[in-house]
Parts: C-alpha cells; structure tokens; sequence
C-alpha cells in the first residue's frame, strides 16, 4: 500500500499552500481582499495538514507539520508588508499579483489532485474515516482553486490593458 | 399635525391586518405656493410622494400625496425640512477647473473640453481601461441609463460603479444569490398583511421614517403583529420589540445560522413548498447544524434563550415579512447573512403572498436605478455578462457589436476603482452627486488617492464639498426641483419628479452632462449615428423602456403620462414571485452565483447542473470571524450608522437649518458601564481611536451594546475650516474604518472595526 505517500503528498501541498497564500498576501497587502482572504484561506490548509497528519501513522507516512499554526510566514512578513504598502502606488505590483495569484492556483490544484487520489485510494482501501477527511477538505481545497481563478480573470484585463 | 422635532413619526392612525393603511397628510409651507409640482424624497430610499410648493421661482414648502401607495401623504422629518438645500446661496453656479494647484472659475466649454481632451489622450495612450466613473444612488433612471451607455458602449470601460456600493450592493447580491436575479420580491404593503415582522440590522425608524409608521400603525392597531429586532443598540424598534436580538456586531451569520437550525430542530419548515421550489435545503441544513442555540449564542452574545424565543415566533408566523439593510449590509460576512434571511423565509415558505415576503432595502433613493440601469456595473435590465445570449441582445438595443460592450469580469467594484487608481493605472475618475473624501472607508488613504498626482478628478455635485476641493474639474449640477426624471424605490415603487425651480447660474442636470459628454467625444453605434439617440429626459425614459421590455424589471407599461396621473406605479406588479415562479433558470437568470465566502464565480455549467429548473437557491455559510478583533489595544467594536436627521455627508441636510439643529455635530455612543469604566460623563469629549485614526467628539451615553462604541456617519469637514480633512480634530467616522469589503458584494465593512475610547 502506497496510500502513505499520498498523505504525505498532500500534507506537503497544504502546507505549501498555507505558506504561499500567507506570503502573497503579505506582498499585495495594498490589495486588500487579496491580504484578509488569503489569510482565512491559509487557515484552511493549515487544518487540512493537521486532519491528514491523523492519518499518518496508520499508512506509515511522513508529515511534515513545521508550517503548521504560523499565522504569518515568518520574521520577513513585516518587511513584505511594509514594503507592500510602498509599492503599492505603483503600477508593476500587478504583473506580480498576476503571477501570485497564477502560482497559487498551480499549488491549491496540485493539493486538489492529492485530495482526488486520496479519496480514491481511501474507498478502495475501504477506510471510511480517511474517505470522511477528505470528503471534508477536498472541498475547501477546490474553493481556493476557484477563488485564484476568479481574482486572476478580474484582475488580468486591468494590469495586462493599461 | 405633531412636532416633528419632537415627535418624528407623528400620531398614530392604527389600522387591523388587511386594512389599508389610512392617510394622513403632512405638510410644511413657509409661504402659500402659487402651484405645485409633484417629487418624490431623494433623502432616503422609501419613495415617499409629495408635492413641492413653489411661490416666485422659489420653493416654500412641501404636501404629501395622500393617494401615493407609499407614504399615503406621511412626511418624515428630512422630507418635510429637506427640500430648503435647493434655494440655498452657496450652490455652486459655475464650472470649476484647477490651475496652478488652485480651483477657478470657467464656462462649460473650458471645463467640458478639459474632460473631453483628457479622455481622448487616455483613450489612446492606455484605452478605455484608464478611465472609471463612480457615480451615485441619488440621481435618476434617466442619468444613470445615459451613464451605463456612455461609459460602456461609448467609452467601453468596465469600471462604472456607484455609491450604491457602500448601500445597496449586498441587497442586490444577496438577492442574485437566492433568486439567480435582482428585484425586490416583496412589497411595503406585505406591512398591512403581515402577522410577524423579522427587523434585521434595519434601524427603519431613523432610515425609513414613513415605513416604521406604517409598522408603528400595525403594532399600535387591534392586532398587532409579532416583533423581532436584530440590533446591537437598543433602537426604536428594538425597544417595541418582542424579542430584541442584541447582537454582537459583526456575527450575523453565526445568529441567523442559530434561527434556521431552530426551525429546522422543531420542525417549522414548509417541507412541500421547500421540495417545489428551491434546491440546497440539505447543504443547508448540514451547515446550520452545528449553530445550537448554545454554541450561536457563545459566538454571537445573544442569549440561547432570546435565540430559541426569536425562533419560535418566527416559527409560528403564518405571514413573515423580513427586512434588511446596513446592519448587515455593513456588516461582517454581509451578503451569506442577507442570503440566511432569504434562507429563513424560503424554509417557511414566506413569499410571494400578501404579507409573506422579504424586502432587502437600499440605502438611497434611487439606488434601485442605478442597479437597474447598470450605472453600478451590472449590465442593464439584470442581463447576466456571462450569458453570449444577453449582451447581444443589449448590443442590438444599442446597435454596437457584442466585443464593444465589456463583459469579460464582473464590472470593477468601487474599492477596486480605488485600489487601480491608487496604482496609476486608472488616470481619471468622474464621480458623480457623491462625496467618497467623507463616505469610503479609511479616508487618509482616500484623500491621498483622490489629490495623488496622475489622477485627473472630475466632480459633479450641488455644492463644494470634501470631495469637490480635490478635484481637477467641478461641475455645477442641477438638483432635485430643478429637473425631471423618474426614480424607483426599495420597493419597486416608480416615481416621477418634475422640474419646480429652475437651477441656480450655469449649473446644469446630470443629464445634461453626461449628453454634453456624449456630443462632444462623438460616440457612434455601428452605422455611423449617434450612439445616444436621446436630448431630453422623457426620450431618455422612453430608450430605457425599450431596454427594459421583457426583462424582470420592465418599465414599457410605466409611462411618464400615467406616473403624472398615479402618483407611484410598482413594476413587476406588488409583489414578485406569486406564481413561485423565479428568473432562475440557467438561460434567464442575471447571475450564477459565487462563493459566499471567496467570492468565487459559479461557471455557467455548474450552475445548470446545480439548478436546471431555475428554483430559489438555499445557499448556507459558515460563521467566519471578523478579520479585525478586538486586541488589548483595541478592545472596543466600533459601529457606525446613521441618524434620523441626515442624510449620507450632510450637504443637503445640513443646510435645512431644523435639520441642522436637530443634529449639529458628531457624537460617540456608549453604554453606561464602558462610560462609567472610561470614568466619563454625557457630553464629556473622548477620543476613538483605530489603527487607521482618530476621531474626537462629546459622548452620548446611550444603549449601545456593551463594549461597542456607535459613531454616526454623516459629518465631515465641508463646514469647517479648509474643508477636506481633519485639522489635528477628526471628525468623519471613516477615518477610522477599515479597507475590507464582503468577497461576494463587495460592499465595504463600516460595522466592524477594534478601537480604543479615552478622555480627549
């Protein structure tokens, strides 16, 4: 059984994520949806990684839970921030939102794939606890997917027209 | 007649349910007119009809239309002083535009062609992308349908959006949510029929003063109806409730998640009406689950007892009329709690039918139209951008290919307006009859976007105000009583208002503007004529009629000759949804939806697997946190509002002198024990404080919840020395609000932000 790599894969993505959607929203914290959400949002995989870390032993795998809890991502957000704020009044932080926001869609999708092989692998391995985990963050997951979609198609026209 | 000062909402004339409500005539006259022309209020959104009584070109007074369905000839304080603004002598009567860092004098050919000149230099520099107009909910269906058309088929920009944003978007949303498409579904005289009346975050005393009479009538009358008020202050409503939820600001969800699982865990659902019209009911019951009246009460402070009370009389109503605005609107998490009040009603089955129905209100009188209209970036009509089918058919009506109208995105909402302002990329704004240098949030950092160099700032509006002195060009507009147009209320109640005074110097309508505008940039459909077919506002109503046919919002049976004669026709007849009928389905509905919490759009094929036969959609949310909490530094909730005797940023208000005096400054609200733990007394100066700012003014120790501090809206500095900001005295409650807005309406949070009280 392999199902212990997929647990690590996917407490691997989550805890990307969650550090990803802290960092992004440090730098565009003169966008202010993109900073409050993105904060709430890295909340959500920071509890996926803790709701699969459960399964870890059983499957034999290895989780890294040193991302876990962090409510920003480390001594360099104050200067993200600040320097955010700064630049904020100038035109190229939209091309790098663009490409933020492009990256945090690659990474929720990529955590989204790992739920979908977990769930497979959990009905065919007939564990209901895991199948009920994943039934319960998969779909969070698939939110982030839709939200980077949503604020990538808003903001392209703006920042690649003008 | 009692002294509205005193008394606002007058003398009771109690009426039985399924009576009409009685008349009663109000009126006001300084001198005795020599005639009369017929309005309706624009100083707040309930649409109440009178008639303005003019003596020697000048206004004298004002009578109520005892045969308008709205008011039945009731008056409200602000309708009965408010109209004095008009005459008043520092009306700006000439174009301004700045020169040297200084504003001027000129004629409209400068001052157009200044505008004309710097569009035409974006438009070819950086396209149409650079330029945005933020607009208002207090001018008429005739502007903001000639507006929609030039900004977008014209200019073809996405970013057109009003003030409606901070009053009436969550109300829209909220309802696209549920119905898949705008419209109010229910009807002031859902009042007469009621047997239970559901207040949310609706302070009507003060904001529809003519509607809590009609509710005062009933709760005074042989049969009065149940009351339950969701209000963290004690407000008027709240004190004749029978259950008051106080709730902690910025937990409405958590509350009203707590009422639905109540009906639910009793049984209080109309499981027939549930099955044949709306999809959800088992998501949402699964989301509401874990909102035990115990865990509802630990997140929103509203005791368990209250919540299964509340519950239980919303639960035996056999007519509930619910009714929401910036309580909510405002507030944290605004359109999934607007939605769970549409949840409550769609359970119980409480629509479509005399006195079952919801009304999700506005806070402007004419926000209704700009929505309509498309003036807050929707397509006109509640045409749905996503759908191929709509905007060719708008592209037919306005005879410009489908690609010239934009319809990629939703349209850019007005913080975003802002935030591309604020990073250069959009280079001139046009606000129109609104003042955002007092009513955004977080004004040191609107101020700085509004005076940042690059940002060309155009400003219309009746007098100097906060926002007018940053400006690069003002325009002197015409008011109210000085043009004729229509405009549309919370309940889908059409008014005409007919010119009674002419305007004061060179200042001209809206109207007249936004056509000047049009002439002069020569916008073309795709034959070569002129893109706006229209010079007046009768042909400008008769366009948007066309516009309308067929749509929900259909104006083709309203004309201007039937308006003069009715006083107030509804569109959409008195109550939408009688047939349980919706604009749903996947091919007729204006929107398909987002995700209450992100934000995120539903596609199209989604939305058709979800809801193919166009039912009502029950959409559940989840209580989330406010992102700003109280902190040891912080530890109060600041709450901002409104009062009785003003109207948005004072301008009009604030130059009716009973008005004025009625409310002269601003004040800070206090419970008794947070004013006896300050150490302070009534009258005493304190200073609020956020991270964002300071605001200094005499408490008022009053029935805010404890460990909320209440701060009203409307003042700012136009009347004080120079004008725009605080000098080392804040005074605007926005300098300490917070940039966040709800992810699905977009609608900015004034209800929740953690501040400090001390001794000034």
């Amino acid at each position: 059984m392999k199902i212990g790599l997929a647990i690590s894969e996917i407490a691997a993505a989550e805890a990307e994520l969650s550090e990803a959607l802290l960092e992004v929203g440090e730098r565009h914290k003169a966008n202010h949806d993109v900073y409050h959400l993105s904060r709430s949002l890295a909340r959500w995989s920071q509890a996926h990684v803790a709701a699969v870390e459960r399964f870890a032993e059983r499957h034999d795998a290895d989780v890294d839970t040193a991302a876990m809890g962090r409510d920003s991502a480390g001594p360099l957000a104050a200067v993200r921030e600040r320097s955010a704020e700064l630049l904020g009044r100038r035109p190229e932080p939209g091309v790098l939102l663009l490409r933020d926001l492009r990256d945090l869609h690659l990474k929720a999708t990529r955590a989204s794939l790992g739920w979908t092989m977990l769930g497979q692998a959990a009905q065919a391995a007939k564990d209901p606890e895991l199948l009920e985990c994943v039934s319960l963050c998969h779909p969070e997951t698939l939110r982030v997917v839709r939200w980077t979609l949503t604020r990538l198609k808003e903001a392209s026209p703006q920042v690649l027209t003008t | 007649m009692a002294d509205p000062l005193s008394n606002p909402w007058g003398e009771r004339t109690p009426y039985a349910r399924g009576d009409e409500w009685p008349a009663r005539v109000d009126e006001h006259l300084v001198e005795q007119p020599e005639s009369w022309a017929q309005v309706a209020s624009v100083l707040h959104s309930n649409g109440d009809a009178y008639d303005l009584g003019v003596n020697q070109g000048r206004l004298v007074g004002v009578r109520g239309r005892a045969e308008d369905r709205v008011n039945r000839g009731r008056l409200g304080p602000k309708d009965l002083f408010g109209w004095q603004f008009v005459g008043s002598p520092d009306r700006l009567t000439r174009p301004l535009v700045r020169e040297d860092g200084d504003l001027r004098a000129a004629d409209w050919d400068e001052a157009m062609g200044a505008i004309v000149a710097r569009s035409q230099e974006l438009l070819a520099a950086s396209g149409p992308g650079a330029i945005a107009f933020y607009t208002s909910g207090q001018l008429f269906l005739e502007e903001y349908y000639t507006l929609a058309v030039v900004a977008r088929a014209g200019l073809g920009t996405n970013h057109v959006d009003g003030n409606t944003r901070l009053c009436t978007a969550t109300a829209s949303e909220a309802l696209k949510q549920t119905f898949a498409c705008d419209g109010q579904p229910g009807s002031y005289s859902d009042v007469d029929h009621c047997d239970t009346l559901f207040v949310v975050g609706h302070n009507v005393a003060e904001t529809q003063p003519v509607l809590w009479m009609r509710m005062l009538d009933r709760l005074h009358g042989p049969d009065r109806p149940r009351l339950v008020v969701v209000d963290p202050r004690r407000t008027a409503p709240a004190a004749e409730a029978d259950v008051h939820l106080a709730v902690t600001p910025g937990t409405n969800v958590a509350l009203l998640n707590g009422l639905l699982r109540e009906l639910m865990a009793n049984d209080r659902i109309d499981r027939d009406w549930v099955d044949g019209h709306t999809v959800g009911f088992d998501e949402l019951e699964q989301a509401v689950m874990p909102y035990t009246p115990e865990h509802a009460s630990e997140l929103c402070g509203v005791p368990a007892a209250h919540i299964r009370e509340a519950a239980r009389l919303i639960g035996e109503a056999e007519a509930l009329l619910s009714t929401v605005l910036q309580g909510v609107y405002q507030s944290h998490q605004a359109t999934a709690a607007a939605v769970q009040v549409n949840n409550v009603n769609l359970v119980r089955g409480m629509l479509g039918r005399p006195g079952a129905g919801v009304l999700q209100m506005n806070g402007q009188p004419t926000a209704e139209n700009t929505r309509e209209c498309g003036a807050n970036g929707d397509l006109p009509g509640f045409r749905n951008w996503a759908n191929d089918a709509h905007v060719e058919e708008l592209a037919r009506i306005w005879n410009v290919d489908p690609l010239e109208i934009p319809h990629y995105g939703p349209s850019t909402h007005a913080m975003e307006i802002l935030r591309y302002c604020e990073e250069s990329s959009i280079q001139m704004l046009w606000i129109s009859a609104t003042n955002p240098a007092v009513s955004l949030p977080e004004l040191a950092r609107i101020r700085s976007i509004l005076a940042q160099e690059g940002l060309f700032v155009v400003v219309q509006d009746l007098f100097m105000t906060e926002t007018t002195r940053l400006a690069d060009v003002v325009l002197p507009a015409a008011a109210w009583g000085e043009k004729t147009g229509t405009f549309t209320n919370a309940d889908r109640t059409v008014h005409l208002s007919d010119k009674a005074v002419e305007p004061p110097g060179q200042a001209r309508s809206d109207l007249d503007i936004f056509l000047d505008y049009a002439r002069r940039m020569d916008f073309r459909d795709k034959d070569g004529d002129p893109l706006v077919k229209w010079s007046d506002a009768e042909s400008a109503y008769r366009a948007w009629q066309l516009c309308s046919a067929g749509r929900p919002c259909d104006y083709s049976g309203i004309t201007y000759e039937k308006l003069r004669g009715e006083s107030g026709m509804q569109w959409g007849g008195e109550r939408l949804y009688t047939d349980g009928r919706f604009n749903a389905s996947p091919d007729e509905c204006e929107a398909y939806g987002m995700d209450l919490l992100t934000g995120a759009l539903v596609e199209p094929t989604e939305y058709r697997a979800l809801n193919p036969a166009g039912k009502a959609i029950l959409k559940a949310a989840d209580y989330q946190p406010p992102d700003e909490q109280p902190s040891d530094d912080h530890p109060m909730i600041l709450n901002t509002g409104r009062t009785i005797w003003h109207f948005h940023t004072r301008t009009k208000t604030a130059r009716a002198p009973e008005l004025q005096a009625a409310a002269p400054g601003p004040w800070v609200e206090l419970s008794a024990p947070d004013a006896a733990r300050l150490g302070v007394e009534e009258g005493e100066e304190v200073e609020v404080e956020t991270v964002r700012g300071t605001v200094t003014a005499p408490v008022r120790i009053g029935d805010a919840l404890e460990g909320t501090v209440f701060l009203p809206f409307h003042y700012g500095y136009w009347d004080e020395p120079g004008g725009v900001g605080p000098n080392g005295r804040g005074r605007a409650a926005n300098e300490l609000t917070i940039t966040s807005w709800d992810p699905v309406s977009k609608q900015p949070l004034f209800k929740t932000a953690a501040c400090r009280v001390s001794r000034a």
